[in-house]
C-alpha cells in the first residue's frame, strides 16, 4: 500500500518546481526586451533543472511510496486538496521536462524573431503545467493541470508554426479536449463511487465495481489514448507535429505524448485493474497496429517532421505494448521507452530545427549530401538515428528488447509481429540518413551550408550522453524505476485477487 | 406616531437595498435636469456608487432570513446571493456604458435610471415569495430593458430589437399569466410557500398541474434564452447597444434563473420528479443549438448572443440535477458566467470608436500585436468561457456536472461536456484571429477609466475564482439554504 511520505527535505520541493516557471513567465510580463526575455527563460528553466539535483539526490529508489509529499486543504468542500508527490516512475519524467524545456529554449534562441517574450512565457507555463501533471496526487488538481497546459501548447503551434498553423493549432486542441472532458466525467463519477474523494492514493486502493470499472476504464483511454496518440486516434499528431516550431515539437513529442502512458499508469491500472485486464487484448491489438502502421507511413513521407512524426506513433505503440503486457519486463521497458523516445524524439526535432533554420525547408529531396558541409551535425543525426532505431549500445535498443521480452511472455504473436516494427524502423531512418547526408550535393543551397554551432551543440549534448548513459548503464533508469513499477504489479494482483476469476486471467497473463 | 414610524421603518429594513437602488435612479433623474450633455459620465458614477451602497447595505443583512409583506417578499441568503450577483452585473455594465455612450453619442441619464430600475425589478423577482411579487418584478425589469434595447433611437437596428423583444416578451409575460392563474386555480393560492405546502398533500394526478408547469417552463425559458424559447436572442442581441446586450446577458438572465430556482425547485418541488425530464431536454437542446448555431457565426455580439444560450444550458443542466447540490451549481454558476461575459462584452466595447463599429470578427485581426493587454484580457475571457482550467469557467462547469452526476444525469453530463468542447472551435477562433493573423490596419481602442476598471474586475475574478474557488463556493452552498 503506498503512502505519502512527508517532505523530506525542510521546503516544498515539488511546489518550487510548479512555481518557479510560473514566476518566469510573470517575470517576463515585464520585460520588454526580447534578448533580456531569453536569457529570463533560459534563467528560470536553468534553475528549474538545479532543482533536479535535489531531487534525484533525495529520492530513495528503495522505497515504492509517494516522496516529497505535500498535502493541503485546496476546495475542502469538495474534498479537493493540493496533493504532490513523486514515485520511481513520475520522477523520471519531471527531469526529463525540466531538461527539454531548457533545450527547447535554447533551440529557439535565434529561431524565434517574433514575440519572443510571449513565446518564452508560454514555455514557461507550459513547462509548469506538465511538472504538475507528473506530481499531482490528487485527481482534481491534476486534471486541472491536464488541461491547463493546452493553453499555452495551442499558443506555441498557433503563433508561431508553419503554414498550416491555424488548422493544426485547433485540430491539436479539439482532439485532446474531447478525449480529457470524457475523462473529467469519469472522475467525477470516480469521486462519487469511492466516497467523495479525489486523494490518487486512496482511489488506488479503492475497489470499484466491475461495471464500473469497465466504463470508467474506457472514458480515461478516451483521454490518455489521443494524447499517446494510439492509433486510431493518431491523426492530430502529425498535424502538430509538423506545424508547430521546434521547441513546440520537441516537448510535444518529447513529453505531452508521455503523459498519456503515464496517465495509463498512475490511474486506469491501479484503479481499474479488472477493466485493464479484460481491455488488455484490444490495446495490445491497437499497439501492434500503430507500431506496423506508424512505420508504414513513415516510408511514405517525404516531409522531414512528418516522418518523424509518423515514427512517433510507431514507438508509442512500443510503450503501449510494453504497459498492457503487464509484466514487469513490459512496464519497465514502456517506461523507459518513454525516456528513450523523449531523448530520441526530442533530438530528432532539434536536429531538423537546426537544419531548417539555415535553410527553411523540411522536404528530404532539398537536402543530400550535407554530411560533406556539416560533418558535426551529420554525426549527431546518426547517434540519434541509431538511437531512434534501437542500435545496440544505445538507448533505444534496451528499452525495446525489454518491452518485446515482456509482450513475448504475454503473448507471442504480438512480440513476434511487433518485431516487424523494428525493421522497418531501421529501414525508413537509414533510408532517411541515406537521403539526407550521404551522396553528391544535389542542392546547391546546400553548398554553403554552416555547421552546428556551439549553442547547439550545447543543447544536443545532453540528448547524446543520455543515448548511451542509458545505452550502456540501463539501470541508471530501471534502479530508479523498479520498485515502483513492482509495487504497481503487486497492487494489481492484490486487487484483482478478489475476483477469482479475473485473478485467475491475471494469474496466467503473469505467467504464474 | 413616532413608535408607529419606527416600526413601519423596521418593517422596511429588509427592503432598503431595493430602496437605495431606486432612490439612486430617482436622483440620476434628477440630477439629470441640471447636468450638461458632457458631464453625463458623472450620472454613471453616482449610479455605481448607489449600487456600492445597495451591496453594503445588503452585506450587513447578510444573515437575515425573515419574510415581510404578508409572505410576499422575503430576505434570506438566497435572494442575497443573487443580489450581490446583480450588483455585479449592474455595476459593470455602467462601468463598461459611460464611455460607449459617448462614442454612440446617446449620452443621457435616462439610460443609467433604466439599468438601475432594471437592476431592482431583478433584485425584486430573486426576493419574490409570491407569484404576484415575481412578474411584478420581472416586469419591471423587462420594461425597463425594452426601452435600454431601442435606446439608439436614429439606429434602425435597434429600434428593430427593442419590438423584437417587446413584442415576444409580452407574448410570454401573457403565457406565465395563465400559468400563474392555473396556478392559482388549482392551489388557491399564489404564495409559493403555500403552494409547496398544497402539492406537497395533493393528488399531482391532475394535468392541469403539468399544463401550469410547462407554462411557466415556457415562460421562465423565454427570460433565460433557453431553446427553443431563444429566437428573439440573436436579433435582439445584436440590435441592441452593446452595454445593453451586456447587462442583458448577464443580469436578466440570472434573475431568470433565480426566478426558475426558486419556483421549480422550492414551490414545485414535489414536482422536481416529474419536470426533470423536461428540464433536462430544454438543457440538452440548449446547449446544442446555442453551441452548434455559434460555429458559423461572424459578428461577434451574435457569437456571444449564442453563447449566451449554451451557457443557459448549461445552468438548465443544474437545474435538471436539483437538490440542493444542484441549486448552488447553478448559483455558483451564473455568478461566474456574469462576471466573465461581461468582461468578454467589455473587450467588444473597447473596439468600438466613431466611425467603427468593431462588431465583426475579423474586427479582431492582429489585436495580439496592435494591443496586447486587451488581446490577453479577451484571451482569458474566452478560455474561461470555454471552460479551460485555471479559469473560472471550468470550476462553473466542473461543479454543474458534478451535480448532475451526483444526481444520476450521467448521460446530461456527457452531453454537457461534449457540446462544451465543441465550443472551444468558436471560442479558440476568436483568440486564433486575435494572435494569429495579421492586423488590417491599426487598431486605435476607445480606452477609459471607467472601462478599464470594469475589466481589471472581472479578469481578476475570473482568475482568482479560477485557482481559489473555495470562498465562493462555500457562499453558494451556504446561501441554498434559503430555498430548500
Amino acid at each position: 500500500m503506498l503512502e505519502l511520505k512527508p517532505d523530506q527535505l525542510g521546503y516544498p520541493l515539488l511546489s518550487f518546481m510548479i512555481f518557479l516557471p510560473v514566476l518566469g513567465a510573470f517575470l517576463l510580463l515585464f520585460i520588454k526586451n526580447a534578448s533580456m526575455a531569453r536569457w529570463i527563460a533560459l534563467g528560470f528553466s536553468v534553475a528549474e533543472l538545479v532543482l533536479c539535483i535535489p531531487l534525484l539526490l533525495n529520492f530513495d529508489a528503495t522505497i515504492p511510496h509517494m516522496q516529497f509529499g505535500e498535502s493541503m486543504p485546496w476546495i475542502a468542500a469538495w474534498n479537493i486538496n493540493y496533493r504532490l508527490g513523486v514515485d520511481g516512475i513520475s520522477v523520471l519524467f519531471v527531469v526529463l521536462t525540466a531538461l527539454l524545456t531548457t533545450i527547447s529554449i535554447m533551440v529557439s534562441w535565434s529561431a524565434i524573431q517574433d514575440r519572443v517574450r510571449e513565446f518564452m512565457l508560454s514555455l514557461l507555463f507550459l513547462e509548469a503545467a506538465i511538472i504538475g501533471v507528473f506530481v499531482s496526487l490528487d485527481l482534481f488538481l491534476f486534471y486541472i493541470f491536464w488541461e491547463a497546459m493546452l493553453i499555452p501548447m495551442y499558443l506555441l503551434i498557433g503563433i508561431w508554426g508553419g503554414p498550416k498553423r491555424l488548422y493544426a493549432a485547433i485540430k491539436f486542441f479539439l482532439y485532446t479536449l474531447v478525449g480529457s472532458v470524457l475523462m473529467l466525467v469519469a472522475i467525477i463519477a470516480v469521486y462519487f463511487a469511492a466516497g467523495h474523494t479525489f486523494d490518487v492514493l486512496a482511489l488506488m486502493n479503492y475497489k470499484f465495481g466491475r461495471t464500473f470499472q469497465m466504463v470508467a476504464f474506457a472514458a480515461f483511454f478516451a483521454a490518455f489514448a489521443v494524447k499517446v496518440p494510439m492509433f486510431p486516434f493518431h491523426t492530430w499528431l502529425p498535424d502538430a507535429h509538423v506545424e508547430a516550431p521546434t521547441a513546440g515539437s520537441i516537448i510535444l513529442a518529447g513529453i505531452l505524448i508521455k503523459m498519456g502512458a503515464y496517465g495509463f499508469l498512475r490511474f486506469s491500472l491501479p484503479f481499474f485493474p479488472d477493466a485493464a485486464i479484460a481491455w488488455t487484448p484490444a490495446i495490445m491489438t491497437l499497439s501492434v497496429i500503430a507500431i506496423i502502421y506508424g512505420a508504414y507511413m513513415a516510408f511514405a513521407q517525404t516531409d522531414f517532421k512528418k516522418l518523424i512524426a509518423y515514427s512517433s506513433v510507431s514507438h508509442m505503440g512500443f510503450v503501449t505494448l510494453g504497459i498492457f503486457a503487464l509484466n514487469s519486463q513490459g512496464l519497465e521497458g514502456g517506461i523507459l521507452q518513454m525516456l528513450n523516445h523523449g531523448i530520441s524524439t526530442g533530438a530528432l526535432f532539434l536536429a531538423v530545427g537546426v537544419i531548417y533554420e539555415r535553410t527553411h525547408t523540411r522536404l528530404i529531396a532539398d537536402y543530400g549530401g550535407i554530411a560533406a558541409r556539416v560533418p558535426v551535425y551529420a554525426a549527431f543525426l546518426l547517434i540519434i538515428i541509431f538511437s531512434s532505431i534501437g542500435l545496440p549500445g544505445t538507448n533505444g535498443f534496451i528499452g525495446e528488447f525489454t518491452i518485446l521480452l515482456g509482450a513475448f511472455l504475454h503473448y507471442k504473436p504480438y512480440a513476434v509481429i511487433s518485431c516487424l516494427g523494428i525493421i522497418l524502423g531501421a529501414g525508413y531512418m537509414l533510408w532517411l540518413y541515406q537521403r539526407v547526408a550521404f551522396g553528391k550535393i544535389t542542392n546547391p543551397h546546400n553548398e554553403h551550408l554552416a555547421d552546428m554551432n556551439l549553442r547547439e551543440v550545447a543543447a544536443a549534448l545532453p540528448l547524446v550522453l543520455l543515448v548511451f548513459v542509458i545505452g550502456l548503464y540501463p539501470n541508471s533508469a530501471f534502479g530508479i524505476m523498479h520498485v515502483s513499477v513492482s509495487n504497481l504489479i503487486e497492487h494489481m494482483h492484490a486487487k484483482v485477487e478478489s475476483a477469482p476469476a479475473v485473478a485467475q486471467a491475471l494469474g496466467t497473463i503473469l505467467g504464474k | 406616531m413616532f413608535s408607529l414610524s419606527q416600526e413601519f421603518m423596521q418593517s422596511l429594513a429588509p427592503v432598503l437595498p431595493e430602496a437605495v437602488v431606486l432612490i439612486t435612479a430617482l436622483l440620476v433623474l434628477l440630477f439629470d435636469l441640471f447636468i450638461e450633455k458632457e458631464g453625463k459620465a458623472l450620472l454613471g458614477w453616482l449610479s455605481v456608487a448607489g449600487i456600492a451602497i445597495a451591496a453594503v447595505v445588503t452585506y450587513q443583512s447578510m444573515g437575515l432570513h425573515e419574510d415581510v409583506f404578508s409572505g410576499t417578499f422575503l430576505v434570506d441568503p438566497f435572494s442575497t446571493f443573487f443580489k450581490f450577483v446583480f450588483y455585479i452585473a449592474c455595476g459593470l455594465g455602467i462601468l463598461v456604458s459611460i464611455n460607449y455612450l459617448k462614442v454612440e453619442n446617446i449620452h443621457r441619464g435616462e439610460y443609467y435610471a433604466l439599468m438601475l430600475f432594471a437592476t431592482s425589478g431583478m433584485m425584486l423577482m430573486a426576493s419574490a415569495g409570491d407569484l404576484i411579487t415575481l412578474y411584478l418584478g420581472l416586469e419591471l425589469m423587462a420594461l425597463s430593458i425594452y426601452i435600454l434595447a431601442g435606446f439608439m433611437r436614429r439606429s434602425n437596428r435597434s429600434n428593430e430589437a427593442a419590438i423584437k423583444y417587446l413584442v415576444l416578451g409580452a407574448f410570454s409575460s401573457g403565457i406565465m399569466l395563465y400559468g400563474m392563474s392555473l396556478v392559482y386555480g388549482l392551489t388557491g393560492t399564489t404564495n409559493l410557500a403555500e403552494i409547496l405546502a398544497f402539492l406537497r398533500t395533493a393528488d399531482l394526478n391532475n394535468s392541469v398541474v403539468y399544463l401550469a408547469m410547462i407554462m411557466l417552463v415556457v415562460s421562465f425559458g423565454f427570460k433565460v434564452a433557453a431553446v427553443p424559447f431563444h429566437m428573439w436572442v440573436p436579433d435582439v442581441y445584436e440590435g441592441a447597444p452593446t452595454s445593453v446586450t451586456a447587462f442583458m446577458s448577464a443580469g436578466p438572465k440570472v434573475a431568470g434563473f433565480a426566478v426558475l430556482l426558486r419556483v421549480f425547485l422550492y414551490a414545485f418541488e414535489p414536482l422536481h420528479v416529474h419536470s426533470t425530464a423536461i428540464l433536462s431536454g430544454l438543457a440538452v437542446l440548449t446547449m446544442a443549438v446555442g453551441n452548434i448555431m455559434a460555429l458559423s457565426q461572424t459578428n461577434i455580439k451574435r457569437m456571444l448572443a449564442y453563447s449566451s444560450i449554451a451557457h443557459a444550458g448549461y445552468a438548465l443542466v443544474g437545474l435538471a440535477a436539483g437538490g440542493p447540490e444542484g441549486v448552488a451549481s447553478v448559483m455558483l454558476y451564473v455568478c461566474i458566467y456574469a462576471l466573465m461575459n461581461m468582461g468578454a462584452f467589455g473587450v467588444v466595447i473597447m473596439l468600438r470608436k466613431a466611425g467603427e463599429r468593431g462588431e465583426e470578427i475579423t474586427d479582431f485581426a492582429g489585436l495580439g500585436k496592435t494591443n496586447k493587454t486587451a488581446a490577453l484580457l479577451m484571451l482569458i475571457f474566452m478560455f474561461s468561457l470555454t471552460g479551460i482550467p485555471p479559469t473560472a469557467g471550468f470550476v462553473g462547469k466542473f461543479y454543474i456536472f458534478k451535480s448532475a452526476v451526483q444526481a444520476g444525469l450521467l448521460w446530461l453530463a456527457v452531453a454537457g461536456v461534449l457540446f462544451s468542447a465543441i465550443s472551444a472551435f468558436f471560442y479558440l477562433r476568436i483568440i486564433m484571429i486575435m494572435y494569429m493573423n495579421e492586423p488590417k490596419e491599426s487598431i486605435e481602442l476607445s480606452i477609459s477609466p471607467s472601462l478599464a476598471l470594469a475589466l481589471a474586475i472581472s479578469v481578476t475574478a475570473v482568475i482568482v475564482i479560477g485557482i481559489y474557488p473555495a470562498d465562493l463556493l462555500n457562499y453558494a452552498r451556504a446561501s441554498v439554504s434559503g430555498i430548500l
